[in-house]
């Protein structure tokens, strides 16, 4: 058995890797295996999520909120508290699902057991945002993928995502 | 639209015309929608939602289904008016009661209805008679469509559409199935069904939604989780269950009548004869004897009625639609009188072909 290319336990996954017209064998213990998944999935390009909504005031705030549930900054859009949101029960505006993000995802795990939208897509969508459609879809199928321990899938899932990725970067471009 | 010329009237979806109309008194299915670049109705000022309603308006005048739509202003509607909307279903109690501009359009049959500035900008609903839920879904999907091919709705690619309250983030629909199970209710089975629907994620809700009672044995599936399943599966998750609660209460009432036919004409009779007799009759006990009678005429113990009458009564007997119909405002006692007067004659009359 082959042993782990990264440490000393024993490979799981078997990848051969063509970059840049360089063929490279990869082997993989378990947790590395994990690892890597992970990284060449965060090697995407981040979610642009409203990237045009003054990114930079959230950017700032979002940092402080993090550290502290109670000093969750407003959103910037409609000026609502999480704090606010949790007393009425209702959202101000549909910025909030970015502003209060963290703090909503574990509440739409509860209510719904989910936190990834897959039904219908308005048609209207631009091209770029079905694409990251796609990819947002596809990278939640690799996790899923790896959770459940389905390497040969993870890995073909993470070549599909790699191909969009590089098919966006190529196709982006005005 | 004229509101009085419908006190005479009845939706499509009343009519029993669909499958397993017996039990299945109607199939429903409401999409949640909004405006990509404005907030929520509740944290609009009034001049926001006045341009919110504006646009909506506009749009589903434009649209194809929207044609053939009526337009009714909310606001400019007296309390009484609006809770005759509700009682037919045309709009929920938030819509009603909500403040500022908001309106709705609502086909001539009574199967469709759009509601601008509820909790969500966009409520659009389609209902039919009967188990249905494909022919809702082709015909909500078609109007969304539209709809959307001039808006830009709020939509991201992680959350779906974006709504006001993170219950109906995600497809924001919520299909929904008006089941009529007094056999079920009657042997105290409906617990055993409830318990079993919750643990396949579905509601249970009354006649009028959220928070209302089961009245005359009208119960109300529908979908909890609007996130991370697509609308297909949610409508097939509902299809696939329905039957089974249908052969249950089936095969319940074919118990009841087998073990105990007299018992069980008596009742149905007992019940026939209140309506037909009483002088002063409770929105409560109206619903409970219509229940027993709508159950006979399924079991063949009464045969001079039709279902359809028993399906508008359950709705013409309520409070607004009685005050309507009198063209005057009326307290629980006058109202008592005029719905005992109101079904005698209709119980007594030959039904109406409408």
């Amino acid at each position: 058995m082959k042993k782990c290319g990264r440490c000393a336990k024993p490979a799981v996954l078997h990848i051969t890797e063509i970059r840049h017209g360089e063929v490279q064998a990869l082997h993989l213990c378990e947790s590395c295996a994990k690892e890597y998944l992970n990284e060449s999935e965060a090697g995407g390009p981040p979610p642009d999520d409203d990237a045009d909504l003054g990114t930079g005031e959230i950017g700032e705030s979002s940092e402080a909120g993090d550290s502290d549930d109670s000093v969750v900054p407003a959103c910037p859009q409609c000026g609502i508290t999480f704090k606010e949101f949790r007393k009425q029960g209702r959202l101000g505006c549909p910025h909030d699902y970015t502003a209060f993000q963290d703090e909503l995802l574990p509440l739409l795990e509860n209510i719904h057991g989910e936190t990834q939208h897959v039904g219908k897509v308005p048609k209207r969508a631009p091209k770029a945002s079905q694409h990251q459609f796609r990819l947002i879809r596809l990278r939640n199928q690799l996790k899923a993928a790896v959770d459940e321990e389905m390497y040969e899938e993870a890995a073909r899932l993470r070549d599909e995502i790699q191909g969009l990725e590089a098919e966006a970067g190529s196709g982006n471009s005005p | 639209m004229d509101l009085d010329a419908l006190t005479h009237t009845s939706g499509e979806w009343l009519r029993a015309t669909g499958p397993d109309s017996d039990i299945v008194m109607s199939s429903r299915i409401r999409l949640a929608r909004n405006l990509a670049d404005y907030p929520f109705p509740n944290r609009a000022s009034d001049a926001v939602r006045a341009d919110i309603e504006q646009l909506l308006r506009g749009e589903i005048a434009k649209s194809p289904a929207g044609k053939k739509l009526q337009y009714v202003q909310i606001d400019a509607l007296e309390t009484l008016d609006r809770q005759f909307l509700v009682e037919r279903q045309l709009i929920s109690r938030e819509l009603s009661e909500n403040h500022g501009q908001r309106g709705v359009g609502i086909s001539p049959e009574e199967n469709v209805s759009l509601m601008v500035n509820e909790e969500d900008h966009l409520r659009m609903q389609v209902l039919r008679s009967g188990f249905a839920l494909e022919e809702c879904w082709r015909d909500i999907d078609a109007i969304d469509d539209a709809i959307e091919s001039s808006v830009t709705y709020a939509f991201s690619e992680q959350f779906g559409y974006l709504t006001a309250c993170p219950t109906n983030v995600g497809t924001g629909i919520r299909v929904s199935v008006l089941l009529h199970l007094p056999g079920l209710v009657m042997t105290k089975e409906i617990q055993k069904v409830f318990q079993a629907l919750q643990k396949i994620g579905l509601a249970v809700r009354g006649l009028y939604g959220e928070g209302s009672q089961a009245m005359g044995d009208f119960y109300q599936i529908s979908n909890q989780a609007t996130l991370g399943k697509g609308e297909e599966q949610i409508i097939k998750t509902i299809k696939d269950v329905i039957p089974n609660i249908l052969a249950y209460e089936r095969k319940v009432r074919t118990t009841l009548v087998q073990e105990n036919r007299q018992n069980l004409h008596d009742q149905v009779s007992r019940a026939l004869g209140n309506l037909k007799h009483a002088r002063q009759i409770s929105s409560e006990e109206t619903m409970h004897l219509l229940s027993s009678v709508r159950m006979g005429i399924n079991l063949g113990l009464i045969h001079d009625l039709e279902i359809p009458t028993l399906n508008e009564l359950f709705i013409h007997t309520q409070p607004a639609h009685l005050q309507k119909l009198r063209h005057e405002r009326m307290e629980t006692a006058e109202r008592n009188a005029a719905r005992a007067d109101y079904i005698r004659q209709r119980l007594t009359v030959p039904p109406s072909t409408n």
